[in-house]
């Protein structure tokens, strides 16, 4: 019987089913950083364990952390603790933690990629609901919370749920100025943001195929704010290039043998999603939110709803109702995040700001992903052309997507913003939150208003 | 874990949709690093609103909470029930649940109840009506004032965790180290990769 992606990953992962339709389901990857897990250690220590295989975890320090002056000690106490902390319980129990101040430090979701620790084929978990993102590789990856963390440190396992299963179709080229940011946001927008609930979603189609990893990456990223825990793209030799002769890939004779494994994965032909979606990405614009659920998302020449629905949410956002999106002035643009904080991002954002400058008025932050990504747009001078264009290039971390750091905004400010939720207060208590693509927000900032990238000069 | 099976009191009404897990606990105070007295941390940033059902200096709730559809959505901060549970509230109802949020609640001597929209609507009239609620895990029912008893799909593993108190690890380290050892031994053959730690 012809099986899906899903199927495959699941299945081979069943240690054992239940009697009442759960599964045992073995975890081979545990990605650590220093919010979700004190409690989890914690866990372990009053039950008197130790992490049953510390090989298959991998931990930094990202959420909390400055995105400036990385080397000098951290100035908040709280956050300070929290990293130290993660040192200490990484120590303890044996588990290889990044250093905030090595080479590849960065968040969760860029670095896993990034050190080869994401592979195609394995079950990863992170306490972190964007752990979606991995699937990307055709890795079945989902959020999980702090117990859970502790639960998999302990036993390798997590007693799960069968999903069902939402094949996301994406067909044709898309526009010129629009990306996968866009295309998630048009699908959260066209199913509501618990319009995936209870499916694990498979990307497919020839847009799909020919996006990057980079892109596939931000595609399962935000399967999340569709409701879904898992989102995945099968994988190819655009996968294979990406992942070989990366730190933690396997090698040699090993790396033929994986190969060969991870070419069988793909969903077979005939194999039966119990959702359909077809999407047609041509007609897709560039997207931007004005509420504060992902799923209040317009093409960027449409008004926003006059409803009393919207009311409550265009009060927050400080909208009028019916009023255009292309046009709001903004006051702040953050680019970066796991969903948008990779280089072909930064690329994407500084082909646009190159010779601009960021409008009056307007602060212009951006945090790469990674040490890695740091470096890599570095050594392309697009920090310098960001310096030049008045961005602040900054450290790696979570920052302003999350902002229990440093970056954070004050009440009433606007934000363009690169990141995945513009959930009341995310950014800071009363701050507004803009979601759109890289180079949108590049725009953004260069105009002081949210606008049309197609109307940029090339 | 502390057990659930049954629970009386009163509600509180919560009717929006998508109140996420950012809204039930911001994240600056996700600097805490430790799982008791989140209470007042709950809907940190709500309180003030005008008609917001738990005022800014108040630490405790009634055990039920009837909210509305995709309740818990987003961040899969596990301290979005612990601050909840901080409160007091022990069971939550709503159409629909964050599916992180309604897998954490388990782990933490929590239940989450979903039905129709309908029965939430009047659920949420009889909480604004001081309506007692009392739960019976045992029996799947919901029993309010003024209403038939209402019964309640719920998995069965977590039901027995619920009503038990089990600890999750404990559980499967007692009941399945030789199930997992033996998929571990196939899993080296058949993906060696797997098994090589760190690359050299």
């Amino acid at each position: 019987m012809p099986r899906t992606l899903y199927d495959k990953l699941w299945d081979a992962h069943v240690v054992l089913n239940d009697a009442n339709g759960r599964s045992l389901l073995y975890v081979d990857r545990h990605l650590l950083h220093e919010v979700s897990t004190p409690q989890s250690f914690e866990m372990l220590r009053q039950e008197g364990l130790a992490v049953r295989r510390p090989d298959t975890q991998l931990a930094v320090a990202d959420h909390s952390v400055p995105t400036h002056d990385r080397g000098q000690p951290i100035e908040d106490p709280r956050a300070a603790a929290q990293v130290s902390l993660l040192e200490k319980n990484c120590e303890d129990f044996g588990i290889e933690y990044l250093s905030l101040t090595g080479d590849d430090q960065g968040i969760v979701h860029v670095i896993g990629p990034e050190q080869g620790f994401t592979l195609p084929g394995v079950t990863l978990v992170c306490g972190d609901s964007h752990s979606s993102t991995h699937g990307a590789f055709g890795a079945l990856a989902f959020g999980i919370g702090a117990s859970e963390c502790g639960i998999v440190m302990g036993t390798q396992t997590l007693w799960q749920t069968r999903a069902k299963t939402l094949r996301v179709t994406f067909d044709g080229m898309v526009q010129r100025g629009v990306c996968a940011k866009d295309m998630a946001l048009a699908l959260i927008g066209r199913i509501g943001a618990a319009g995936a609930a209870g499916y694990a979603i498979e990307f497919a189609g020839d847009t799909v195929r020919t996006l990057s990893m980079e892109g596939r990456m931000t595609l399962c990223n935000m399967a999340i704010e569709a409701g879904s825990r898992t989102g995945l793209v099968a994988p190819d030799e655009i996968t294979f290039a990406y992942v070989q002769q990366r730190p933690r890939a396997p090698k040699g004779a090993m790396w033929d043998r994986a190969i060969a494994y991870w070419r069988a994965l793909p969903s077979d032909a005939g194999a039966r999603f119990d959702r359909e979606i077809r999407i047609d990405a041509a007609a897709i614009a560039p997207q931007v939110t004005f509420g504060t659920s992902p799923d209040q998302v317009l093409s960027i020449d449409q008004l926003v709803p006059a409803d009393a629905a919207a009311t409550r949410t265009l009060d927050y956002m400080g909208i009028e109702p019916g009023s255009a999106i292309a046009g709001l002035a903004i006051d702040h643009a953050f680019i970066g995040s796991c969903t948008n904080g990779r280089i072909e991002d930064l690329r994407a954002a500084a082909a646009i700001a190159r010779g601009k400058q960021v409008a009056p008025g307007v602060r212009a932050l951006v945090v790469p992903g990674s040490g890695a990504v740091k470096r890599q747009a570095e050594s392309e001078g697009l920090d310098q052309l960001f310096l030049a264009a008045g961005f602040e290039w900054r450290d790696p971390g979570c920052s302003l997507c999350v902002a229990m750091n440093d970056d954070r905004l004050p009440n009433g400010a606007r934000c363009a913003s690169t990141s995945n939720r513009n959930f009341e207060g995310r950014q800071g208590a009363g701050a507004r939150t803009h979601l759109m693509s890289p180079a949108m927000v590049a725009a953004a900032a260069i105009t002081g208003r949210i606008v049309d990238i197609r109307t940029m000069p090339a | 874990m502390k057990p659930l099976d049954k629970v009386e009191g009163q509600a509180l009404s919560l009717p929006d949709s998508d109140v996420d897990t950012d809204i039930i606990y911001p994240a600056r105070f996700l600097l805490i690093t430790e799982r008791q007295g989140l209470g007042r941390y709950a809907f940190h940033d709500r309180r003030d609103a005008p008609g917001f059902p738990i005022r800014p200096d108040e630490d405790s709730a009634p055990p039920f909470l009837i909210a509305g559809p995709n309740f818990g959505c987003g961040s899969s901060r596990e301290q979005a029930p612990w601050a909840l549970d901080g409160l007091g509230i022990r069971v939550i109802v709503a159409e629909s649940f964050g599916e992180i949020f309604y897998s954490n609640c388990f782990k933490n001597g929590m239940l989450p109840i979903r039905f129709n929209m309908a029965t939430v609507t009047m659920l949420h009239e009889c909480a604004i009506a001081g309506n007692s609620f009392a739960v019976d895990l045992e029996r799947q029912q919901l029993h309010v004032q003024g209403m038939r008893p209402l019964t309640f799909d719920i998995a069965a593993g977590n039901r027995e965790a619920l009503l038990n108190g089990w600890s999750e690890i404990a559980r499967i380290r007692a009941l399945h180290t030789d199930d997992i050892l033996h998929f571990e031994t196939a899993q080296r053959a058949a993906a060696p990769w797997l098994w090589q730690g760190k690359q050299a």
